[in-house]
């Protein structure tokens, strides 16, 4: 059991929480996740650890309100207890030796890269920093990311704050203007670290891709997090979740993770509205 | 006398709508004629065919003497599972393969004996030996893990074991379904070791939440690992990873574990009419009578050999022909065919012909040419075994491994890292319950000498 002890609300669909788990905390690097199970007829889903302190023992979650989980998940207040709280699970990513390096996210990715942007930053990395929303009522953790980076782009696919576009226009940009990383990470949604790599690839900026399957054990044992990796299968849980972005099927990966898109819709909506 | 009194069973019709247990057991007016079968030879064939040597003559005796607790006590003495053993054992491989009756009909049903023992024992407390004060960790909560910490809490020892699902009994509780081993003997038979004193851990990933230096930092003075073959195999065919392709352990733990069948359980399954398994074995059995339980149309088992190399007990293979299980033996899948959403709308096979005896004696099937033809199903499981789990010798250099990945132990059951023992699966490659508990028995008396020799 873990106990709630912070819970934020980020904007209207993305929740933070510190959730007090020492052993986790003390070992929890960039890149790598949780499962959790909220309650006893709970599914298990994996989330990234958002950060980790491990002096007060706390692990930040954030999660985007996307399905029965995490709408049950954001049910749960301060002092309450999540059920089953395991990690921290996958390789961390590995950030050996990057001078210079550029962290693209997207979305609630956006949550998911910040300890990797905070471990380059520390390591002094230098770095660019490109992030885009949908609108601007979605955008989160701004002045966390400006902090690290004095090149921060925010970017929303609508324009109603500051440029209109997506992330992959940023980084085209830099890039035509001869921009070099020794590293590109891309954390969001499956088609946007696709075209991220896409364009990386013309440019032969080494990309690594962080990809989050659906899971059960996360340990290796379920087989549902399988992904083609250069036509081999791999299972994200164990030998990611950082993948080289220029060797996955992204294709497969998206119709994988609209295998049970139904099923969990029609969870969410018993869940909203009980009696229809 | 030629004959096992037979055990009854839920109708095959009645049992495929339910998940309750098929093989309901003797009662006490059949199991004391089973009994009366043993001959109590004094050789005893039967002891030495059993992995952990449970005293089989001795504890039938106790049955004819009506004295079902005592006859609990000489199982205890080798075996803290019998409840899973009865029903899970491939007796007809073991004990039973050898036992003197069986030389003219039938062996004495030492299995469902086992069984009826266990179920029907009033009194299951073990007596404890004096406490040693000396902690040791177990890695993994499957079969080995209970066996080696069943044993090393008897002698004394202060057990604690860690288990990264959420709930304890690897195996027993996640791959082996509800209606072969019910949960609640699993869970009672673990908290009979609860009663002896040995604590467990779920939600701990050995090699993650804590590595083993940890452990010893932590005061246990010996690790024993018992981490499981957990790593599914797939064909490497096309199509494997269309959605409704599964791993067995993916389908299994969505039923077993998860409750996935279940309106109540928030883990979802896909609604599956027409569901093809790949594989011989065990597993491949169970998931497919599983299949069958859900409310499906067809269910099919492709496997390349005959049914005379099947792997699986050939009870488990009755038992799913007759519950209506399509065997489509000498036969192998080419490749799975998905709709344009990605989702399984077909198998193509191949028929087989049997060839020549390969390295493991069995004659390996060939391509019969021109025979492809496509079964039109919307699930595929894939029950091809497992690889042994990476995870904790990914994380722990000083634990060496095999080609196979399999983890290096001598002849005392110790790894590559002194003072950590391994046994079942993680040694061995996929096999049995039964084998993985007696390799984790034998850890722990190798276990309890090593500590002996060691300074406090």
């Amino acid at each position: 059991m873990a106990k709630i002890i912070r819970k934020e609300t980020l904007n209207a669909n993305v929740t933070l929480m510190d959730v007090e788990a020492p052993l986790i905390a003390r070992k929890a690097l960039a890149g790598q996740f949780i499962i959790l199970r909220v309650d006893d007829h709970g599914e298990r889903i994996p989330l990234t650890i958002a950060s980790a302190d491990p002096h007060c023992g706390l692990v930040s979650i954030i999660f985007q309100i996307v399905g029965l989980t995490t709408a049950k998940l954001n049910l749960l207040n301060v002092g309450d207890d999540i059920l089953d709280f395991v990690g921290p699970l996958g390789k961390p990513t590995n950030i050996k030796g990057i001078k210079k390096a550029c962290v693209v996210a997207g979305g609630v990715g956006t949550a998911i890269c910040y300890p990797l942007a905070q471990a380059l930053f520390k390591q002094g990395t230098e770095l660019d920093i490109i992030i885009g929303f949908r609108n601007k009522n979605l955008i989160i953790l701004e002045e966390e990311f400006r902090r690290l980076s004095k090149n921060t782009f925010f970017i929303t696919d609508d324009g109603s704050y500051l440029r209109k576009g997506l992330v992959t226009d940023v980084l085209k940009e830099q890039l035509e203007l001869g921009v070099r990383y020794d590293e590109v990470f891309a954390v969001g949604p499956l088609p946007m670290m696709k075209y991220v790599s896409l364009l990386t690839k013309q440019y032969q900026q080494k990309t690594t891709v962080s990809m989050n399957p659906i899971m059960m054990d996360g340990t290796g044992m379920c087989g549902m997090c399988r992904l083609t990796v250069n036509g081999e299968i791999k299972f994200a849980c164990v030998d990611g979740p950082d993948f080289d972005g220029f060797t996955i099927d992204y294709d497969e990966a998206i119709a994988r993770s609209k295998m049970y898109q139904k099923e969990e819709r029609d969870a969410y909506c018993r869940l909203v509205n009980p009696h229809e | 006398m030629n004959k096992k009194t037979v055990m009854k069973l839920q109708d095959a019709t009645q049992r495929i709508t339910n998940f309750d247990e098929v093989a309901l057991g003797y009662n006490d007016d059949e199991a004391l004629l089973e009994a009366a079968r043993c001959l109590s030879c004094r050789h005893a064939p039967c002891i030495k065919g059993c992995p952990v040597n449970i005293n089989i003559p001795a504890f039938i005796k106790q049955i004819l003497n009506h004295d079902i607790d005592n006859a609990y006590q000489v199982i205890a003495e080798a075996n803290l599972l019998p409840g899973v053993c009865g029903r899970v054992c491939p007796q007809e491989t073991q004990c039973e393969a050898v036992c003197v009756r069986g030389k003219k009909g039938e062996a004495v049903a030492i299995g469902r004996l086992e069984r009826y023992v266990s179920d029907h024992a009033s009194k299951k407390r073990q007596e404890i030996n004096s406490k040693i004060n000396k902690k040791v960790a177990i890695v993994g909560s499957g079969p080995a893990g209970l066996a080696c910490s069943g044993v090393l809490g008897n002698l004394g020892y202060d057990v604690d074991v860690f288990e990264s699902l959420h709930v304890t009994g690897g195996v027993l509780m996640y791959g082996i379904p509800e209606f072969r081993l019910p949960k609640a003997i699993v869970n009672e038979e673990i908290d009979n070791l609860k009663k002896m004193g040995i604590k467990f851990y779920p939600n701990m990933v050995i090699g993650k939440s804590l590595t083993i230096d940890e452990l010893f930092k932590e005061g246990y003075q010996a690790v024993f690992v018992g981490s499981g073959a957990g790593l599914p195999k797939f064909m490497g065919i096309p199509g494997e990873n269309l959605n409704g392709v599964f791993s067995a352990n993916e389908f299994l733990s969505r039923i077993n574990l998860m409750k996935a069948h279940l309106d109540s359980f928030d883990t979802p399954l896909k609604t599956m009419r027409k569901i093809a398994v790949v594989g011989g074995g065990n597993v491949a059995m169970d998931a497919a009578r599983c299949a069958k339980r859900l409310n499906s149309e067809e269910v099919y088992i492709i496997y390349r050999r005959s049914f005379s190399e099947m792997p699986a007990r050939l009870e488990e293979v009755e038992h799913a022909k007759e519950e209506g299980i399509n065997f489509l033996i000498l036969t192998n899948p080419l490749q799975i065919i998905g709709d344009d959403k990605a989702y399984v709308k077909a198998i193509e096979c191949v028929e087989m012909i049997l060839g020549e005896p390969d390295a493991s004696g069995r004659r390996s099937p060939i391509i019969k040419p021109g025979s492809n033809f496509l079964l039109e199903v919307d699930a595929v499981i894939m029950a091809l075994g497992n690889y042994p789990n990476p995870l904790l010798a990914a994380a722990t250099p000083q634990l060496k491994t095999d080609r196979r990945g399999c983890l290096i132990v001598d002849s005392q059951n110790m790894t590559t890292y002194p003072g950590v023992f391994a046994g079942g699966d993680i040694v061995t490659g996929a096999a049995t319950v039964i084998l993985a508990m007696g390799a984790g028995k034998q850890a722990a008396l190798n276990i309890h000498q090593y500590l002996q020799t060691q300074k406090a």
